[in-house]
């Protein structure tokens, strides 16, 4: 059994672990509005870009000429995923989920026998990929120094992706991200986003003729590189509501945990106490006694 | 039958504005300044730097964009730009900044001939607005 001291030290070192925690999650609490903020304010702007593509790509009339970021290189051998993680920890399952449904797909093109080439974006996806996957790994991107997510790094990854797409580097491009729904639920997501997907009910919701000015073709190639762009600002912006959420609701936890903790320990803490006290009453009862 | 049509400017950060019975509107399209009144035929263009001039009623509002898509479809019509600025408000330090930028890149010999058209425009569209 610990000695006293060590209970005392103990419930000490957890009690400030705690005090730790309970900062963590407050901090996380009014960063996560900021982010949840902006990541709903940004979903306007995406969600229009893709209205307006989809719109586009239906009306094009030549669809074996479209641009190749549209129609993708016409091959599916090389893949390239995007996976978006943050770049500080302690933030629950967060960076895990990412991860564990990037592998999964990892696992299913190289089963296909296909080339996998990864890119990270934040330095914690790096750190759990580099074991497994160290020679598919192109490129590491941590934005460490932004605190926010601004769209002026999203451009920059946008740029990577599409020099690499135009140099033959890769067929299809695949970003994973988590998407925020609420503090305690984030959805990991994986997206295509080279060659552009889009879905059949997509397609018949909207059949308005459009006039075009300057011709579709061009407008598309000056558009979908802008979209990547702006896919990847959405999903930063998706990510950082996430990881705020997921370490707020982490943090509680930890900080329920340590007083959970606190509570347990201080009752052994008081148990052993009375227990020496007890005992020590013994020792002078019976010395008394036999004398 | 209302007056206007709906005006939504975003960007990737905010929805920057959202108007309602505005009566028209003009855009710096890629081939030429547009202007759009209610019941325009479908239309999506591109944007090149310039003004964006918005009439309400007797009201005039100018904004400054950088580039941008124009999306205009039942009344409803949708900017898409990544920069944006309130004529009245934007800092005249900015718009120079701006504007020297925009002069250092035209210095550089890589960029395609649309690049530099694009930031002849800009340079133009600056220097008037500096000026003033």
């Amino acid at each position: 059994m610990a000695s006293l001291d060590d209970l005392k030290k103990r419930i000490s070192s957890v009690k400030s672990t705690q005090k730790i925690t309970k900062a963590m999650k407050m901090v996380a609490a009014s960063k996560l509005r900021r982010a949840q903020e902006s990541a709903e304010k940004g979903r306007p702007y995406s969600d229009k870009m893709n209205n307006i593509i989809i719109n586009l790509s239906n009306s094009i009339s030549d669809k074996e000429n479209s641009p190749k970021l549209l129609a993708g290189s016409g091959e599916d051998k090389v893949h390239l995923c995007i996976v978006m993680t943050s770049d500080r920890g302690l933030c629950g399952g967060f960076n895990t989920n990412i991860i564990k449904k990037a592998k999964s797909y990892f696992q299913k093109i190289l089963d296909g026998r296909k080339i996998l080439k990864i890119i990270t974006v934040g330095s914690k996806g790096y750190d759990q990929l580099k074991r497994t996957y160290k020679d598919s790994i192109i490129e590491k991107i941590s934005f460490k120094e932004s605190k926010y997510a601004n769209y002026f790094d999203a451009d920059k990854v946008g740029k990577i992706i599409i020099d690499k797409f135009e140099k033959k580097e890769f067929d299809v491009c695949t970003i994973f991200y988590n998407q925020f729904k609420n503090v305690i639920t984030q959805i990991p997501q994986e997206q295509q986003i080279i060659p552009l997907k889009t879905s059949e009910t997509d397609r018949n919701s909207s059949e308005d003729n459009y006039e075009f000015e300057p011709e579709e073709d061009e407008i598309l190639s000056n558009l979908l590189p802008k979209n990547i762009s702006t896919q990847i600002f959405k999903a930063m912006l998706e990510n950082s509501a996430s990881e705020q959420g997921s370490r707020m609701s982490a943090m509680d936890n930890a900080t329920r945990n340590a007083g959970e903790m606190v509570d347990k320990l201080t009752i052994q803490y008081n148990r052993s106490r009375q227990a020496a006290i007890t005992k020590e009453l013994i020792e002078i009862i019976s010395g008394a006694e036999s004398l | 039958m209302s007056e206007g049509f709906k005006l939504e400017i975003v960007n990737p950060e905010s929805s920057f504005l959202s108007k309602e019975g505005v009566s028209e509107v003009v855009v710096p399209a890629f081939e030429g300044d547009m202007g759009i009144l209610k019941d325009h035929i479908s239309i999506i263009s591109f944007l090149k730097p310039g003004l964006v001039r918005i009439f309400e009623g007797s009201n005039e509002e100018t904004y400054y964009v950088d580039d941008g898509i124009v999306e205009f479809k039942n009344n409803c019509l949708s900017i898409l730009t990544s920069n944006i600025f309130d004529i009245k408000k934007m800092d005249k330090n900015v718009a120079r900044n701006v504007l020297a930028k925009a002069e250092q890149d035209t210095q550089k010999n890589d960029i395609s001939d649309q690049a530099k058209y694009l930031l002849d425009q800009k340079i133009e569209v600056l220097k008037n607005l500096t000026l003033n």
